[in-house]
């Protein structure tokens, strides 16, 4: 939408975007922005979906029956924002007469893609303190920018996805605490997990900008749809947690990290960004295993699916 | 009415004993029915299921849990020791409970069954809700109060079975014919989920356990009617195995292993 050949329709939309009006289903909106959700939108409930299986892998392994209880709960949770999420992008598809099938067909097709995190392995229940603790805490300075979206449904998925994330990194931040206060065996997993999860969490936040801002990125800060760069964002985790993981007697895999006394700025060694779109393509360690889980259980449960949409005993 | 205290049981060896019996029934049920339902956390055919299949599975992991609690303070060990390191033979949970949710592993290609998960955790729940119904007139406060608790969820559990059960019956050809194959399925090990074991009438006299008798044919009683109005045939409940008296399938000690293989990393760290 060129700004300089706006219909008064669009204008309009404009004007109550800038001042700081919200959005909802029924409003009329631009096909663009209509657009720009979706994609977000969808990407975030796939996300929580294909995100619930990597700690999954550990919930029936959980060592204690308090863990087994508090992972359970964590990674239901997880689903729960999948189906609150899935449910605003499904809102916004009606007009396109596309539903939720439509969003799993295209992320078991590889046409809409799920965050970076959820394709790495989990080979130790310290990565699912870790995931808890630290990637948790990335998204939750991800999607606390979002709570000021301009497309309210949205905005009040993530507010409480939001409160519930809080309690998540308590959790993981608990099972860490555990080992790192535990036998040289607990602590050397939870070492070995952090160096393996340390480039994933530095990849959450997507590469840096380095002032050159994408299409879809001016679009969505046009929206306020988004208010922060990538950059931004990784410069918050890093205040927020580099000096809690040394607390914990950890050693981050990445000698050159080192915050400017006077400008507060974090410098960092730069994950293989490559490697990183080579993951986000559903080319990482664990993306075709866990599509495949996803996909194969999906197929399983069609009939299933069937009989509830159709159900005239239902209820 | 004459109330058993902890004190007052973990005293006396012969109530302490008789206790037990009946607690490693509840808490191994239950930690194996939580256990199989956290098999399926994010795998359910339906989102809106997964989240409430979720949050049962969590509930049963949370019922085992209050049992061990109890098992724990009249002096077994930890809750956690007794749910993660009791061999095969000590356990005490029905085979119909141990039983995988289908096919495959549930990291790696699970071909899980739908209607046969529900099928069981149907049986599951009827025999609970009966056995717990009894429990809260059981001489054992802290067993009668954790009855009491527990009820309050065990109603929406039944429900949810119950609810799925009519919706599969009702619905196509497929999905009854998935239902009545997982109906007959679950006859052939089902014989000893409603049967208190070896210290039955031992339970009931000392009052551990009111009506005994009564409990079972309420259960029965409830599983025909459903059978009646889903027009499933009657359900004649056997099995080759007992697991009551410790005799289980090898379904068993693969869960076992999954369970406790964080924990045996070293039973006395904390974690």
């Amino acid at each position: 939408m060129l700004e300089e050949t706006l219909t008064d329709q669009e204008a309009y939309f404009l004007e109550r975007v800038d001042r700081g009006d919200r959005i909802e289903a029924d409003d009329w909106m631009p096909e663009d922005y209509r657009q720009q959700l979706v994609r977000l939108i969808a990407m975030h409930a796939v996300s929580e979906i294909m995100g619930a299986l990597p700690e999954k892998e550990w919930v029936p392994r959980a060592p204690t029956l308090y863990r087994k209880l508090a992972i359970t709960a964590k990674v239901q949770d997880e689903v729960g924002h999948g189906q609150l999420l899935i449910r605003v992008a499904e809102d916004l598809m009606r007009p396109w007469g596309k539903n939720r099938e439509d969003i799993m067909d295209d992320l078991f097709t590889g046409r809409l893609k799920y965050h970076n995190v959820f394709h790495m392995a989990t080979p130790t229940w310290a990565d699912a303190g870790v995931i808890g603790w630290l990637v948790d805490g990335a998204a939750v300075i991800t999607q606390g920018m979002s709570l000021s979206c301009s497309y309210a449904p949205y905005a009040r998925a993530l507010q409480r996805i939001v409160e519930e994330e809080g309690f998540h990194i308590q959790h993981g931040e608990s099972i860490c605490m555990a080992l790192a206060e535990g036998t040289p065996m607990q602590r050397a997993m939870l070492q070995d997990a952090l160096n393996r999860w340390w480039p994933a969490l530095l990849m959450f936040f997507g590469p840096p900008e380095k002032n050159q801002l994408s299409t879809h990125q001016l679009r969505n800060i046009r929206y306020r749809i988004r208010s922060k760069t990538n950059e931004e964002l990784r410069q918050r985790f890093f205040s927020k947690y580099v000096h809690r993981i040394w607390s914990l007697g950890l050693t981050i895999p990445d000698p050159t990290l080192y915050q400017d006394p006077v400008t507060k700025e974090w410098t960092y060694a730069q994950p293989d960004w490559e490697e990183f779109r080579q993951i986000v393509n559903n080319r990482g360690p664990r993306s075709e295993a866990r599509l495949g889980l996803r996909s194969t259980t999906y197929q399983e449960g069609e009939w299933v699916r069937r009989t509830i949409a159709l159900s005239p005993t239902a209820g | 009415m004459e109330r058993w205290t902890i004190e007052d049981v973990a005293q006396n060896p012969e109530r302490r004993q008789l206790a037990a019996e009946l607690l490693w029934q509840l808490a191994d049920d239950d930690l194996l029915m939580g256990f199989r339902d956290q098999e399926w956390l994010g795998l359910a055919p339906h989102i809106e299921e997964d989240v409430a299949f979720g949050s049962i599975g969590q509930e049963e992991i949370g019922h085992a849990a209050l049992y061990f609690g109890i098992l724990e303070r009249l002096g077994f060990g930890t809750a956690d020791d007794l749910a993660s390191l009791r061999s095969v033979s000590e356990r005490r949970n029905s085979v119909l409970i141990e039983q995988p949710n289908g096919p495959g592993h549930y990291l790696e290609s699970p071909r899980y069954e739908w209607a046969w998960t529900i099928v069981r955790h149907y049986l599951h729940d009827v025999w609970e809700m009966a056995l717990l119904t009894a429990l809260t007139g059981s001489v054992f406060e802290p067993l009668g109060d954790a009855a009491e608790k527990i009820l309050r969820e065990k109603r929406y559990h039944l429900a949810h079975q119950e609810l799925w059960m009519r919706t599969m019956a009702g619905h196509d050809a497929d999905s009854r014919v998935r239902l009545e194959d997982a109906w007959r399925r679950a006859q052939d090990w089902a014989g000893d989920l409603a049967d208190l074991g070896p210290y039955s009438s031992a339970l009931e006299s000392a009052g551990l356990c009111p009506g005994v008798d009564s409990v079972v044919r309420h259960y029965h009683e409830r599983v025909a009617e459903m059978a009646r109005v889903l027009g499933l045939p009657e359900m004649r409940m056997q099995t080759r195995e007992n697991g009551r008296r410790g005799e289980h399938t090898e379904a068993l000690q693969q869960a076992l292993d999954t369970l406790s293989e964080v924990y045996r990393l070293d039973p006395t760290a904390n974690w």
